[in-house]
């Protein structure tokens, strides 16, 4: 079971607290009436599905309920940051785009 | 060498010191007709039947690892056709019929054995469901019934069917066609029959660039073991699609995700067919060795670690303890994961790309085994033609710009 530290409890917590929440600093289009099909099909369907470091959302469910966000090595599965939304991904070292 | 009574009787009494190698190990040749990368069931599957139905044996199968060591070594091999939408019943019952004739076909005993599959409902809305599951699988041609819970127990008596359990069992659709099969046999057998037809399996050639013309279209792969050229590639790589498609600038509505199993250690035979509950994520059936085979749901996150959290099995046993209480004192044995790609609407993608020359065979999720021969063929007959196979053909990349999503709702072990 995964631990992770939610960036508002400052707290440690296991991963049964926790909703994985997709991928983070996804924008939906302001005016999806505008957009094409497929670039819509894209944004709702396709993901990076990245081997190695993703950023991505997290829910603090059964905690503060709040969301934030992290960065995790799919590989290892260790988390290197967790951060408030809204917030520019973190420069870890090691953790390239 | 062909598999016969005569050669195990000879082969027995010779102390069985004269069995042939079931494959080459050849070295890659500069360039194939066609590229499969990945050696699971399905990338097996697919060359065996471009070189048996279509005449392409100018194939080669990449394999980063040893053949069969993904998903296919992983699975729960749990067989079936019972899906809901008329799409899908015709791609994975095309599959089914694929497998009663298979190991005659491959020569090779894949231990295929229609048992049953007896699927739970645990609430008036799990009943709803698996009824309407079985009328639409009367509808397509599929065999699928219903059971009362004194039925089910009838046909599986180690299932608890008290109603003062948590989830009650409230009746259940039961496949008599499905079943399960021994999964490395049939990694095995499809490349034992692939390799006799001139097919190269290289394993340990993990596929690291895709390299394309000034066109856009594809020319070959960059491997661990040099370039190889060729002007059709099919990608069959199951959890790592996505990184093998993006070799090629694809991005694919996939995620990765852990699924885990188990077995128990090996007990005398007593659960006779396969059961399992999509609502509390709970698959199992026995091996001939003995072993309870025991499946749960995804873990929550994608990840390409091959291991998941300890508390999603236990999740699924505590499930298994309920259900039949008699497996409440067993031991288990081992526990694994692999990696599975979800798309959004639980139903695969087999087809062509925008990459010209570029076929994508992909998104079998947490499901894919029991399709694997229906899987090859209708690739391996879009690969051939250049044009979807006519099952193949509603699984097509272009869906998710469309819409005409196929929702599966009868994939099991993941979410809807
Ligand atoms: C625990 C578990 C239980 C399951 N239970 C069932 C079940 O009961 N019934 C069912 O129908 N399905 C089940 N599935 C799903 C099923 O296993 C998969 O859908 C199916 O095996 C996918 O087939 P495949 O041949 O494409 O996959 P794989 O066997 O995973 O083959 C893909 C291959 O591609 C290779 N590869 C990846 N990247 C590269 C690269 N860059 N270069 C070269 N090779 C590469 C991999 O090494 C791998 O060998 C289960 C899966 C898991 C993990
Ligand atoms: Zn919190």
């Amino acid at each position: 079971m995964l631990l992770i530290r939610c960036p508002f409890c400052r707290m440690e917590r296991p991963e049964l607290e926790f909703r994985h929440a997709g991928a983070a600093h996804r924008l939906r289009p302001a005016d999806p009436a505008a957009v094409s099909d497929r670039d819509w099909g894209e944004f709702l369907h396709d993901r990076d599905n990245i081997r190695g470091i993703t950023a991505e959302r997290w829910h603090h469910v059964h905690g503060c309920g709040r969301f934030f966000n992290a960065l995790r090595d799919t590989v290892s599965d260790v988390f290197l940051a967790t951060y408030e939304p809204g917030a520019p991904r973190p420069d870890v070292p090691g953790a390239g785009q | 060498m062909r598999f016969s009574l005569f050669n195990l009787v000879r082969q027995g009494l010779a102390g069985n010191r004269g069995w042939p190698r079931q494959w080459r190990d050849p070295a890659p040749k500069p360039a194939y007709d066609v590229i499969i990368i990945g050696a699971g069931g399905h990338g097996l599957a697919t060359a065996y039947y471009l070189a048996r139905e279509f005449g392409i044996r100018d194939v080669a199968v990449l394999e980063k690892g040893w053949l069969g060591g993904g998903n296919t070594g992983r699975n729960t091999t749990v067989i079936r056709s019972n899906y809901l939408w008329e799409e899908s019943q015709k791609l994975y019952e095309h599959a089914l019929r694929l497998w009663e004739g298979l190991a005659a076909e491959l020569n090779y005993n894949l231990m295929f054995s229609q048992r049953g599959v007896m699927m739970l409902a645990h609430s008036a809305h799990d009943v709803q469901i698996g009824r309407r599951h079985v009328h639409a699988n009367r509808l397509g041609g599929i065999d699928n019934e219903w059971l009362s819970p004194e039925e089910a127990k009838a046909f599986c008596p180690p299932l608890n069917i008290s109603r003062d359990i948590r989830y009650p069992v409230l009746g259940a659709a039961l496949q008599r066609r499905g079943g399960v099969a021994r999964h490395d046999a049939v990694a095995w057998g499809y490349a034992r029959a692939a390799d006799r037809l001139g097919v190269d399996i290289i394993q340990n050639c993990a596929v690291t660039g895709i390299r394309r013309d000034a066109a856009g279209a594809v020319t070959g792969v960059e491997t661990a073991r040099g370039f190889i050229g060729a002007r059709k590639i099919g990608i069959v790589a199951a959890g790592h699609s996505s990184v093998v498609a993006a070799m090629a600038g694809l991005r694919l509505p996939l995620e990765s995700f852990p699924l885990q199993a188990l077995v128990s250690e090996p007990v005398k035979p007593f659960m006779p067919c396969v059961v399992m509950s999509n609502t509390i994520h709970a698959y199992v059936s026995q091996s001939d060795k003995g072993e309870l085979v025991i499946g749960g749901g995804t873990d929550q996150y994608p990840s390409y670690s091959q291991q998941g959290g300890l508390h999603v099995t236990r999740h699924t046993i505590e499930a298994i303890c309920e259900l039949f209480p008699a497996t409440r004192r067993l031991r288990m044995l081992r526990n694994w994961g692999g990696i599975v790609d979800c798309t959004p609407d639980r139903s695969p993608i087999i087809g062509p790309t925008p990459v010209p020359g570029l076929y994508l065979n992909c998104g079998w999720g947490t499901g894919g085994f029991k399709a694997t021969p229906g899987s090859g063929h209708v690739f391996a007959a879009t690969m051939a033609r250049g044009e979807p196979h006519p099952f193949a053909a509603p699984f097509s990349l272009e869906r998710f710009a469309t819409g005409r999503l196929i929702d599966e709702a009868a994939a099991a072990a993941v979410a809807h």
